[in-house]
């Protein structure tokens, strides 16, 4: 082993029924450096970490970890943990009705002498452990009580915590806004020269080249290669990750911007809200509009979105579709109106995971139907077919659970699952989050070909390139309001501008 | 090697394992006594009716069968257990046989009232109960161990009452039919039957299985997908007290009164049991209804096997549930990742060798 190296892999080799998910992969992490794991959904990258966190056992390959004699094998995270090995995943794996404090503690809390736990030692701990990332929470306070965004820095701030040599950041990003990811960076950063090793997957280019000292990319469960940051530019790695050379996400969008009618009018909302979450707003979608929500994370746009769908309650104001007033209580509702909602946290609000990917698929179709008309078993398969190819799935087969299918494929699922209602009206809260690159264009492809087909879109994200290049017209939200309405110029200055609260809007 | 591996992950292997392996110890213990005719399969005609230890399985496992059927709903949909629907058998009967016999009288010779009001009045108020609990569970987001716990402790002490604490004796033939003989089977495995048919036609011919499994793994997301997930725990409820509610009539019919003290006396462990021997997960989701009905019959084959090995019934219970340990330790998720664990190194050393 090399003097500063704190873990290699060799020849790490797993197979999921019907797929080879992982190929003779090597991997090397030095001391103090930040490695990027980088490759499309279904390259590996998951599976690789999983297995070296012990969540999936591997066949064959060995694991070796600095200061431990002989190959590593871990059975649990708990032991990967003790031996230095830490873990952030891309979906927030913590528990949600425990407290801030017993989240950070959780199967290392301090005891007292009595071996009871000493609840005052922990929360002065955690007060300090968030303190020193700049978080001065109540950690006393349910994890549920807090954003996803705040919930992921919890989880860093949890292994980080717990003296590591080996850092493993598995999408982190992915619910942060720009300033949480700056902090987060900054604390990258500072563990990097204490001679912690990171690996850090992501999808972002962007933040690869911001923080990472070097770049490990794989492709369908092979290595591709190892490469200093600098001798990898960013079209080299993208033509690494896809296996073919790539224009870089050329303008998919007409330039000229449509005009709409008012006989057009598909949504219009006056003055809605639910309390707590989004105050009074109006808005005005149009059949072949797509209207992009913008604001930081937290701002209200995934709320504005609910109150419309009826995911939550709206408890002001009026709802028209079509010139209608109509009145939603539940989803299905909304659904019968035509509506979809493709939710941001995926986990929780989109996938029924122990369901196979042909199930997901239906789900919403047949909950439109009522439960006396069962699809038959031929119309099931032929739509998860028809969706399995149109979006590419990357599946076994459409039985296959669609717990084992990676995140940004299980992502497609649910999208498959909306487009299968044809619905007149579809709401894509951060559609293409955990997604790589050929499939973001491909998605936003597909919502430019939806408004063309003269359905009314809402689109959220957190990438404002990317609403860009896809929305007509954007709502600016700020602490839970609309705050105004860009329609004619949108460049990304404007929009940051809007968003931030500048003068020209409002 | 691989047709083996076709067949043990077929998705009711376990189960259907587990009951030939019981039955395997029948075959070996009766030769194992020189007995050659086989006891155990063989089935008589005696007096015009069905005989043999098999039928007597069939018979006795009725029960826990109907039950079974409710009880994989409620775990499929709210992950939680009914744990009244024993007490709620007791007072099916009693509402059954308060009914028949008009209220205050003790025993009866004669119909006091038309027989089908007497077993709809128990069916009822067997839907009733599980009504109550499902609106417990479904919409006050009650514990489902919690909220059955009521009616677990007062749904007998209701049946007493209703029958004005006394144990009611209805003596007319019609009644006992339930739980005697229909021609020359006897009619609780008719009713198991048909029970288990409407319940296997409706889970083919409507959506009820996916929405019920969907509701159980994720809530969340059943709803924005379009699931009103508490109207389906609470129907699933409902149904678990309607299967009590059947199953209390068979059991007041064998002994012909209503006993509100031992009608349905543990029966809501064996309908848990059966769901779990059945390979479906008390954490509720996926469930197979097979399993369960597999796993009730299974759990009436080792108390009967017992009784025929001339276990006493005191002591029973102690090897039922070392055969229960041995079945759901072969059952458990850790124990195949083991056997998984070890059958891909066996097969990895092969490959070495081979290369």
């Amino acid at each position: 082993m090399e003097n500063n190296v704190v873990l290699t892999m060799r020849g790490i080799t797993m197979t999921f029924p019907g797929v080879r998910a992982l190929d003779n992969v090597d991997f090397t992490l030095r001391k103090g450096e930040i490695h990027a794991l980088m490759g499309e959904n279904g390259a590996g990258k998951s599976t690789l970490i999983k297995c070296l966190t012990g969540i999936n056992a591997f066949e064959a390959g060995e694991i070796h970890v600095e200061g431990i004699q002989g190959p590593v094998v871990n059975h649990s995270t708990l032991d990967a943990q003790k031996k230095g090995i830490s873990t952030v995943y891309q979906e927030v794996n913590l528990c949600p009705n425990l407290s801030v404090a017993e989240n950070l503690f959780i199967g290392r809390e301090p005891k007292t002498k009595f071996g009871t736990i000493d609840w005052k030692a922990m929360v002065k701990r955690s007060k300090e452990i968030m303190a020193g990332l700049d978080m001065n929470i109540d950690v006393t306070q349910n994890l549920e009580e807090y954003s996803l965004a705040l919930q992921q820095m919890i989880a860093i701030a949890r292994a980080v915590d717990m003296d590591c040599k080996v850092l493993i950041l598995d999408e982190p990003t992915s619910s942060l806004d720009d300033n949480e990811v700056e902090k987060l960076f900054g604390l990258m950063r500072s563990l990097r020269d204490k001679g912690v090793g990171i690996i850090f997957v992501t999808h972002f280019l962007e933040q690869v080249y911001a923080v990472c000292d070097r770049i490990t990319v794989l492709r369908n469960g092979q290595l591709v290669g190892e490469y200093p940051i600098a001798e990898l530019p960013r079209v080299k790695l993208v033509a690494a990750m896809m296996g073919k050379d790539f224009d870089d996400l050329a303008s998919i969008k007409s330039d000229e911007s449509p005009v709409f009618s008012d006989e057009d009018l598909l949504i219009d909302a006056k003055g809605m809200s639910h309390r707590g979450t989004i105050k009074p707003f109006d808005l005005e979608i149009h059949k072949g509009e797509v209207v992009g929500l913008t604001g930081l994370l937290g701002s209200g746009r995934s709320e504005l979105a609910r109150v419309i769908y009826g995911a939550d309650k709206n408890q002001t104001g009026t709802l028209k579709v079509k010139g209608k007033e109509v009145k939603i209580n539940n989803p299905i509702d909304a659904m019968n109106l035509g509506m979809g909602l493709l939710p941001d946290d995926r986990k929780a609000e989109g996938i029924i995971a122990d369901l196979s990917v042909r199930e997901n698929i239906i789900l919403a179709l047949q909950a439109k139907r009522g439960i006396f008309s069962l699809l038959s078993m031929k119309e099931q398969n032929a739509l998860a077919d028809k969706f399995i190819d149109m979006l590419q799935i990357k599946t076994a087969s459409r039985e296959t659970l669609i717990r084992q299918l990676s995140g940004g494929n299980q992502q497609k699922v649910i999208l498959g699952r909306w487009l299968a209602t044809n619905p007149e009206f579809l709401i894509l809260d951060e559609p293409t989050r955990g997604i790589d690159i050929g499939t973001k264009t491909e998605i936003q492809k597909l919502v430019l070909q939806l408004a063309k087909e003269g359905k009314g879109v809402i689109f959220i994200s957190s990438e404002i390139e990317e609403m860009l290049r896809t929305c007509s017209k954007m709502a600016v939200l700020r602490d839970g309001a609309k705050v105004g309405e860009i329609t004619e110029n949108l460049t990304q200055e404007t929009v940051m501008k809007a968003i931030a609260g500048g003068d020209q809007n409002e | 090697m691989n047709k083996m591996k076709k067949i043990t992950s077929m998705p009711l292997f376990l189960p259907i394992f587990c009951m030939l392996l019981v039955m395997a110890a029948n075959i070996v213990y009766d030769i194992s006594c020189g007995n050659f005719a086989l006891n155990f399969f063989s089935i008589s005609v005696r007096n015009g009716v069905l005989y043999g230890r098999l039928i007597d399985i069939l018979n006795r496992g009725s029960e826990i069968a109907i039950l079974a059927i409710g009880m994989t709903l409620v775990v499929s949909a709210s992950a939680g257990t009914d744990i009244s629907v024993g007490s709620v058998m007791a007072l099916s009967a009693s509402m059954c046989c308060m009914i028949l016999a008009g209220y205050g009288n003790a025993s009866v010779n004669e119909l006091a009232n038309p027989l089908l009001l007497g077993v709809l009045g128990g069916i009822l108020i067997g839907c009733v109960c599980g009504a109550f609990n499902g609106f417990l569970v479904a919409y006050l987001s009650v514990q489902p161990m919690v909220a059955t716990l009521i009616l677990f402790s007062a749904a007998r002490a209701i049946g007493l009452l209703l029958c004005n604490n006394l144990i009611v004796y209805v003596r007319v033939d019609s009644f006992k039919m339930f739980g005697g003989y229909l021609g020359f089977l006897p009619t609780p495995i008719v009713i198991a039957a048909v029970c288990i048919v409407i319940a296997m036609i409706v889970l083919k011919k409507t959506a009820l299985g996916l929405y019920v499994q969907s509701v159980g793994i994720n809530k969340k997301a059943s709803r924005i997908a379009g699931l009103n997930s508490a109207r389906f725990i609470f129907l699933c409820y409902v149904v678990c007290g309607l299967c009590a509610g059947i199953a209390g009539i068979v059991g007041a019919s064998r002994i012909s009164s209503a006993d509100s003290n031992n009608i349905g006396l543990n029966y809501e462990l064996d309908a848990i049991l059966s769901v779990a021997l059945g390979g479906n997960s008390l954490g509720g989701g996926k469930f197979r209804l097979a399993g369960s009905i597999i796993g009730a019959y299974t759990i009436q084959a080792i108390t009967t096997t017992l009784y025929a090995l001339g276990v006493s019934s005191d002591v029973a219970p102690v090897y039922k549930a070392i055969i229960v340990i041995i079945i759901v330790t072969v059952q458990a998720p850790p124990f195949k990742a083991y056997l998984a664990r070890r059958s891909a190194k066996k097969a990895l050393a092969k490959g070495g060798a081979a290369a």
